[in-house]
Order: structure tokens, then sequence, then C-alpha cells
């Protein structure tokens, strides 16, 4: 089981977190402009990345926040956790 | 019984405590400190079991977790326990214990005819034989299983306790041997919050079976002088009896404590095993070693142990396991077995492949008179149910070189090197190394927080198991920032060590095969031919001969015999060993119980029981329930012995001639609050909300971004910036979850709240055409009037003299109200609610008439009716689309797939024959079916008997449904029959909807 800094509760066991996937995808706004293939690209299309992953995670069982994480998919390591919006200059948490 | 092989003196048991025991129907005695392996070897049981494919005679061939082959089924009934190891079983009084795999009786085994017909039942056997015809096979594998076996599982319930414990600790320290304890004391003294973990019954590891000097103390009294320090340190706490079963991702350890089964079954209490969670900063791995067996002829006869194992049961159990011993080892180590055996009485030769040792062991067995025949190995085993003489060969250059005589003996004493346990530095993500002067693999660079010491780091004298422990322990404080303490420094005598000489395969290479078996995995019957065959049919991958072979399956998952399997197979492949790699090392490190992994998380208690405030109402007036989620929903209510048939009639005729109620306090409700409290519900809704009027409700569906339904519900504007949002029973967690995530991640610049209040109000649907009345007879201050209450409205009042919110809204198509009250006067006001409709014999009814209902006026349940591959325009229901503005999922509506016409459509189905219900998720057909190929058209989604129509109704989706009203088709079921039913809307009752307008 991981262990998972919340940026606003601190360290906590994954079972109080659930993964929401990978971070940063924007709704497109005018969705009806779109192509079928543009529209299918943000509802179904996904990274796989093996190696450092941007993901979105929810605090379920905690304060109820989404927030932002830097993941290497292949050691399980949280590079950063940090809050939505934050960017790579924000608020962050390493690991330890 | 007397224990014929008890030594008279020495060893930590208590002879003074008899214990009595039962073994395959026998009574023995032991005493305090034995463990049942021990016993029986006291009482000179070597032969305990019979192996799983050949059903060979087998003994006891180690003294700890890695035994393979003394499996036991123990106790019987809410105690039983199958393959427990019967070298971990502490014996008790009154313990009784049968051997695995033998019927009727180890003795007069049924199968041990398969040793006869060994050579022709090689590994992949059972995959080559039984391919064919595929339809025997369910015959074929109720044959194998019975014959190839382990224990069985209880058929009681368990009636033990188990529990769970969650920790935190600066340092975890696995293993209590001398590495561990003195990693231990060292953290200890530095303050940090020290676990020390060990699955023994008491400390010192290989202490309990070595004889030491540190600082001049004898090994044991150096334990005891660590162990009462450790309980004086206030952030020290040793677990015993404890195993670290599983090395987790971030430092998270599983341990299993186990508390009580050490105890006679009478004196057992509180919790049997109890699973520490326990996240440390640092983990220092002293986990110990295994030995090798040697892998020659008949190695598997009982009578032949491991060395080590012999020197336990001599020195630590006080139990001599033969008095004509031979030792055979490739290393200095075993000669103190030799030396031990030698001053318990035992006549000892020792066989060893070297040409000479020089070390300090070997000089003093020379020195006592041990004969020691050097250049020479033992090639084969003789004896049937035990050992009785063992055939000599000289050994030169990796080979056999002639005869050497052979020697009577009842004990053979082996010993290949010893291997660290890597298990969990493994499981922590770390790669073994292969360390060629020690012919071992060692732990190599660490991935998480952890360091190894001790015989599992590949220290095997016990001056640098000590200063290495200390080392770790020093690490791990300099890391974590404690200030060091003064670092002890044990003085230990260091033994002159003459090197091993590998010997991973005894016999010729020639002839493997083609004698009696070398045994690799006991476990499995995986012997030295097997992967040479392995080999020779093309499986080079040491996974693939793992599972061509079976070689390290089972309860010891290869312990003790992977590396020789890998080392032979490595030969055999003409490559090394670190290129032959080892198979993965996974947890659980030794079975885990499932008691243990369960805790207390069973029955009631594995998943929270949700009750309305009106659960005991209707326990009062005779419902069965139904789990909704984790509600506990009244099903219906059985009047006099009622069925659920005639039961669901009566309720579903009350609502539609009179008045029926129903609890409903389950639907999900979600309060919303705030400016842009209406833009949120744009967004998530398929339809409009900007024009719905302070007062009104409305009906919503919710799809996801793939633009299929997965949620419905009716939402109440109780003021300008304030909705009250409706979701179905299930779905309120994930509905408020999909919300929250929207607001959240994408949408933060609303202003909204958003409360879950489902529990805070009770909800009852009242509904029938003289719910009105009713309702006006409790409350006062609401104008009920058709007009000053239209359908699909909402008023504040007061009902039963209770603050209520009251919506005017029906999913039974008839007149209905739902009145929410604060959910502690939910009862009050429900009974209320029932005095005032007894004049109209008011009924309360359940979820299935409810179901009944709706689905005569053909409303869909989300989950039933859809399935998550179903669009609002599948349902028919294109008219709640929205054109003017976007929401979620909406441009999925508009992709080719979600716009073709021949997707599964929602339709009503009747069978021709009206008393006939079809059976939920029957396949539609075109044409009655006779076996073979037929196209699929749909299923039926929802299917009852309706009492007003007299006749069975049925949803279902349906290929390009909509455009195939009036059309017959075939509903196939089960047992063969195709069942004819005519297409047609899904709405079947008061298809004008005038009932619920009046």
């Amino acid at each position: 089981m991981l262990q998972i800094t919340c940026p606003w509760c601190g360290a906590r066991a994954e079972s109080e977190f659930s993964c929401g996937g990978e971070a940063d995808i924007v709704r497109p706004l005018e969705s009806e402009t779109l192509s079928d293939e543009a529209w299918g690209d943000y509802v179904f299309m996904r990274k796989n990345t093996k190696g450092v992953h941007k993901e979105q995670w929810f605090h379920a069982s905690g304060c109820r926040r989404w927030f932002n994480a830097e993941r290497d998919t292949v050691t399980y390591q949280f590079i950063r956790t940090y809050p939505i919006g934050a960017g790579a200059s924000g608020d962050s948490h390493g690991a330890d | 019984m007397a224990q014929t092989n008890r030594i008279p003196q020495g060893g930590r048991i208590n002879r003074a405590v008899p214990l009595t025991f039962h073994f395959n129907g026998k009574t023995y005695q032991g005493v305090e400190g034995d463990t049942l392996a021990s016993a029986l070897l006291a009482n000179d049981v070597h032969f305990v079991a019979r192996s799983w494919k050949y059903h060979r005679p087998r003994g006891i061939i180690t003294a700890g977790v890695e035994e393979p082959n003394a499996l036991v089924q123990l106790e019987s009934g809410a105690y039983e326990v199958p393959n427990a190891r019967a070298t971990e079983l502490e014996l008790y009084d009154g313990l009784s214990a049968k051997s695995v795999n033998a019927k009727p009786s180890l003795e007069n085994d049924r199968l041990a005819v398969n040793q006869k017909i060994a050579r022709f039942i090689p590994a992949g056997f059972y995959y080559k034989t039984f391919m064919w015809p595929q339809k025997m096979w369910p015959k074929y594998e109720e044959f194998i299983r019975e014959a190839a076996g382990l224990g069985e599982a209880p058929t009681v319930l368990d009636t033990d306790r188990y529990d769970k414990r969650y920790a935190h600790c600066d340092v975890l320290v696995v293993g209590g041997g001398p590495a561990g304890l003195a990693a231990a004391w060292v953290a200890g003294r530095a303050g940090a919050r020290v676990i020390l973990a060990d699955n023994q019954p008491e400390l010192g590891g290989s202490l309990l079976r070595q004889p030491a000097s540190i600082d001049g103390l004898p090994g044991l009294e150096w334990v005891a002088r660590i162990e009462s320090e450790l309980a004086a340190m206030p952030e020290v706490q040793v677990l015993r009896r404890s195993t670290v079963f599983g090395y987790q991702d971030h430092n998270l350890l599983t341990i299993c404590e186990r508390k009580t089964d050490h105890l006679p079954l009478a004196r057992r209490q509180g919790v049997r095993e109890r699973v520490w969670k326990v996240r440390a900063q640092r983990v220092i791995l002293a986990t110990g070693a295994h030995e090798r067996p040697l892998v020659f002829a008949n190695n598997d006869r009982p009578g032949v142990m491991t060395a080590s194992a012999v020197s336990t049961y001599v020195r630590r159990f006080g139990v001599l396991p033969g008095k004509r011993a031979v030792v055979f080892t490739n290393n200095d180590q075993a000669y103190q077995t030799a030396l031990d055996l030698y001053e318990a009485g035992a006549r000892v030769t020792v066989v060893d492949p070297r040409t000479a040792s020089y070390g300090d062991l070997p000089q003093q067995a020379r020195r006592r008179g041990i004969e020691v025949k050097y250049g020479t190995v033992v090639s084969h085993a003789s004896g049937d149910l035990r050992v009785s003489r063992v055939t000599l060969s000289r050994y030169q250059g990796g080979r056999l070189a002639g005869d050497a005589g052979s020697l009577d003996c009842d004990l053979l004493a082996m010993s290949g090197g010893f291997n660290p346990v890597l298990h969990l530095f493994a499981q922590s993500g770390g790669k073994a190394r292969w360390d060629e002067q020690k012919a071992c693999f060692v732990p190599g660079q660490s991935v998480q927080a952890e360091i190894s010491a001790g015989a599992c780091n590949g220290d095997f004298s016990l001056a640098r198991v000590l200063s290495g422990a200390v080392q770790a322990a020093r690490r791990s404080l300099e890391l974590e920032g404690f200030a060091l303490p003064r670092l002890p420094a044990w003085s230990v005598e260091e033994q002159g060590e003459a090197p091993l000489l590998p010997l991973w395969l005894v016999g010729d290479r020639d002839k493997v095969g083609r004698s009696d078996k070398q045994f690799v995995d006991f476990q499995n019957d995986v012997s030295a031919a097997d992967i040479y065959l392995a080999a020779r049919e093309g499986y080079h991958s040491i996974e693939h001969v793992k599972r061509y072979t079976a070689m390290g399956f089972g309860t010891d998952q290869g312990k003790l015999g992977n590396i020789n399997g890998m080392a032979i197979l490595a030969e055999v492949l003409g490559q090394s060993i670190p290129e032959t790699g080892t198979t993965t090392f996974r947890p659980n490190f030794t079975p885990v119980s499932f008691g243990a992994i369960a805790g207390r998380e069973l029955g009631d208690y594995l998943d929270p029981i949700r009750k309305t405030c009106l659960h005991e109402w209707h326990v009062e007036h005779g419902a069965l329930f139904e789990d909704v989620g984790q509600w506990k929903r009244p099903w219906y209510f059985p009047r006099n012995g009622e069925d659920l048939h005639a039961a669901v009639a009566r309720e579903c005729l009350a609502v539609r001639n009179s008045v029926g109620m129903l609890d409903a306090s389950t639907l999900g409700k979600i309060d919303i609050q705030g400016p842009d409290a209406t833009t949120l519900l744009n967004w998530l809704y398929t339809n409009p909300w900007s024009k719905l009027e302070v007062g009104k409700c409305r009906y919503g569906l919710m799809l996801d971004e793939n633009g299929m339904v997965f949620d419905d519900g009716v939402t109440t504007r109780l003021a300008e910036h304030h909705f009250l949002m409706t979701t179905t029973t299930g779905g309120a967690a994930r509905v408020l979850n999909w919300m929250e995530r929207w607001l959240q991640t994408e949408w933060p610049h609303l202003k909204v709240h958003l409360t879950t209040v489902t529990d805070h109000w009770a909800t009852f649907a009242v509904a029938g055409p003289n719910s009105r009345r009713v309702l006006q007879k409790v409350c006062s201050d609401i104008d009920f009037a058709p007009q000053a209450f239209p359908f699909m409205s909402y008023r504040n009042g007061t009902v039963a003299g209770v603050a209520a919110r009251v919506m005017r809204i029906s999913f039974s198509g008839e007149l209905a109200y739902e009145v929410n009250v604060p959910a502690n006067l939910g009862r009050k006001v429900w009974e209320a609610l029932m005095a005032a409709g007894a004049e109209f014999g008011i009924t309360p009814y359940g979820t299935e008439t409810m179901h009944v209902l709706r689905a005569e006026k053909g409303y869909i349940i989300v989950g039933q009716d859809t399935d998550g591959s179903v669009s609002p325009i599948d349902l028919g229901m294109e008219g709640m689309v929205s054109k003017a503005k976007d929401f979620l999922g909406k441009r999925s509506l508009f992709r080719s797939d979600t716009r073709r016409h021949d997707r599964k459509q929602l339709v009503g189905l009747k069978p021709l024959d009206p008393k006939f219900v079809l059976p939920e998720g029957g396949q539609i057909v075109a044409q009655p079916t006779s076996g073979g190929m037929t196209p699929m058209l749909g299923h039926v989604t929802s299917s009852y008997f309706s009492p007003i129509l007299a006749r069975s109704i049925a949803m279902a989706v349906m290929k390009g449904g909509q455009s195939r009203h009036g059309e017959r088709v075939y509903v196939a079921l089960r047992d063969g029959r195709s069942i004819e039913v005519e297409v047609c809307s899904p709405v079947f009752y008061d298809v004008e909807g005038g009932r619920q307008h009046v």
C-alpha cells in the first residue's frame, strides 16, 4: 500500500485515496466544433507513461480534495503532490 | 510411550512438563518447549508424510519455516488447520494431527503405487496426457486433484477471532537472531521507536542451535542480557511468534502475530492472530539463512535432514534424531553438527567432497576422533521408510570417480551451504546478486529504505554478523537524523573457515533420470531429471521451468530447493547461475490464514450496513429486506403467509386503487447551494435548468463524457441559489464524487457548495388516488388543491406537526407526494401518515412493488435497464437532450456510433402467454432457437407480472427496437424453450399519463 502525501492533510495510507488518472486534461470548451477523432482523443486516449506520470488523486476518505501528483509508474515513488492549479512552481510536497 | 531419542540433559525444553499428543491416531509424549517435529523425532518417528505426486515416504527434513515435507492436518472442526508445518507447531497438551496426502493411512497409502510408475509420470505428464478430449478434463481434474494433494480445506466455520493493528516506527527489525538483536539494541539505545519481530517463541535465532561466546558470555546468556535491556527501553517493542510475511510499497510491512496457537485448545481465548501493518521509516532485515540440501539419489528418504536442523534438534530440543549418523557436507559449518551428534552420543562419519579442510571446526572434529572421508560424496541412499545405508563415491574434478564403499546409518545430515533468506529484500523490489565466493545470492542494491544484516546479507560468521548489524543500525539512525549512541564492540572469537565447494548435483550427468530420483524440490516431487527434461523440451527461462516442473510452488515456495534447481538448470544450459537468475519472490513469506487477512471484517462487518430511520418499524411489520448498495430496503411486506407474488399484487393494487406508502429515505440527496448552482446543473444534466422556477421540480439524466446514462433523479429548486438533488440509492456517493471532481478540477471558479444530506432526511412516497386526502388530514398549512400544488412542484409545510418539504412527484404514475422530514422525526410522521391513511387502507409497500409500478409506466432504473452503454437516445429520451447548451457527454451523442439506428434501444415486451413472466437477462432472438448459433437482438432488463393489467410485462433493450414495435420475436430460455413476445412501447399503463395529473 502506497503512502501518499495529501497537500492538505499530510502523509496518509493509499486506502484513503482514489486515483483519478492522468492530470492536466482540459475539457474542450467548444466540444461541438471538434471532430469525432479529437473528441475521442479527449474522452478515451490516455498516456501510458513508463516513468514520471502526472496524475490526479482524490483524498476520498479524508479532506475530499482533489490534487495532482507526479508519480513514477515504475518505482511507485511519488516525486511530489500539489494542489491543482499550483503547477510547476506551486506549493508542493516531496515524497518524504 | 518412551521418548527413546530424548537426550538426558540440555536444550531449551522443560523435561519436567510432559505433554501428550496424538499423531495419525497414535498417542505420544513430548515435553514443554518441543515442536511437533521435535516431539515426533524424540519418539523416533521420522516417517511422517507421503509426497505430493509419487506418494513416496517422507520425513522431517528441516527445523523451520522451510520445511517441505512434514505438513500436517492440525486438529479438526473449528480449529482445523491444513498444511501446518510440524517444524513450526509448538507442542501443547492434547495436540492432534495427521499426515496430509495419505489415504487411508500413512503406512497403507493407496497411491503409494505411484512410486512404481514414477518414471512414466515425469514433469509435464499431466499437460501432455490429459489434453483431450477436452470435455473429459473435469473428470481428469477430479482424479488428479484427489491423487495429488496437500491438506484438506476445513469445512467448519473458524470460530476464532482475528485482529488488525496499524503501527508506525522509526526502525523495524525483522528477525530476532544475533543480527536483529544487535541492530535493535543499537537503534533502541539511540531512542528510536523500534519494533523487533521474530517468528520464534524465543529470541536468539541461530544461537539457539549454535554454541557461541560473546563478550565472554555463552551465546544464549548474551541473548538474555540483550532481551532484558530491550525490555527496559520504552520505545522498543518486541513481537515474538510474529512472522513478517510481506514487504509492500513505501516500507509497509505486514506481520502476522500468533497469540494462542501454542496453547491447548481449552485454554485459548481472545485473539488468535493479529496482523500488524507497520509503516517503518527504516527496515533492517536480519532474516538469517536457510541451509541447502544436497541432490543425490534417494535424498528424500526419511532420516535425511539438513545439518543445521539436526543441530537444532540436538542442541535446542534435546533430541538425537539418529545414533549412527553420516554428515555429508561441502562446507565447514556442518562439522558443528558432527560435533553436536558426537557429543550427544552418536557415531558419526563426515563425508566431504573437498580434498581437505583446515577450518577450526573440521580440526575440532578430527581431534575428537570423528572419521572424515575427504574427496568423497554420498551418491545414493537406501532404505525404505528410513535411511539405512548410504553409498559413497570418490569425487574428483566435479565428477564421480569410482566406488568408495558404503556406510550403514540411520541419519544423514546434509549441508550444501546456506542461502540467505532474501524473500523480504526481493519483495521490497531489490535484485539479488550472485556472490561467487560464497556460492549464494546476496542482497544487491536497496530500492526501499532497508538494509540487510547478518546471514541474510551473506555474513555467516558471528563476528561479522554482529559488526554488520551494528553498522546497519548506525546507517539507519544517521539517515533518520538520530544522534548515535556509543556503539558496542561485542567481542567474538573469529573462527577460521575453509571455503565451501559448490556441489549442486551429485552423480553422473549422463545417468540423470535413469537411476533413483535425485530430488530438488521435495514438496512438489521435482527431481534433477525433471529439470533436465524441461531444458531438453525447450524451457530455458527459469520462470518457464518453474511452471513446467512445479518447482517452487506449494506451501514452501521453493525455500529449500530453488537455488539448487537454478544451479542445475544453469549447468544443463551451460550458463552461469546469475544468467539463469531466480524466480520472483512474492508475498507471503509463509502461508497466512484467511482469518488473519479478513480480521474482523466478516459477516455483518464486511461492509457497513445502512438502515433508514424506519428500519425497526419495517421489521415490526414483517418486512422482508433486500440489499440496495449498503442499504437494507423493505422488499415487500407479506401478510398472513403471503408469498412474494401475492404480497406484491396486493401492494400494487392498493397504490393503483387507493393509497400506499414507500420508505424512499435511501434515495441519495445532495444539497446544492451558491450563485453558480444553476450553471453546475446545466453542465451535469442533459436538460436545461436556468428557467426552472423556485418551488418546481424537474427530472434529469446525468451522462458520463462517453454520452452514456449513469444516474437520474429529480432535482427541486428550493430557492434562487438552492437546489436539492436526488440520486439513485446506489449512485449517491458516485454522483457526489462526480460533481465534486468537476467542481474542483475543471470549474474551481464556480461558486457552489455541495453537501450530502441523504441521512438527514426521511423521505416517504405517498402514492395513489387517495394520497391527497391522506396528506390533507395531517397537513393544514399546504393547499393541496390540484391547481395550487401542481404536479412537479414543491411546498414547505408542517406534516403531523413536523416541518416538512413536500414534493408532488411520482415514480408510480399515480397522484403522489414525496414527504421529506428530518430523519430523527421520521418514524413519528410515518406513523401519523399510516394512521391518517387507515380509513383508505393505506398500505406500506416495498421495492418490489415500486419496481412493478414503475415498469408499468416504463420508467427506467439506472443500472437495471441501463448498463453503462445506453444513451438517452437509446432510451427514447432524446427530447430531454438540450440543443441549446453544452453538457457533460453531449458531444458523444453525435458520434457516428451513438447515432447508429441499430443500437440497442429500450422497448417493452409482452409475452403472448400473459401468464408467463420472462426471466430478466433472457436473450431476444428472431426465431425460436434449436441450439446452434443465433444472432442476439438484445436482452430483457426488467420483467414482472402486472396485477393491474393482469398480465406479464417486460422492459428490454433491443437492436433498432424503437422502430420495431408490433413485431413478434422470441426470448430464449435456459431450458431450450423459446417464448414468443410482442415488441411494444415500454409504457404499459395509463399511456396518456393522466393519473398523476389529477
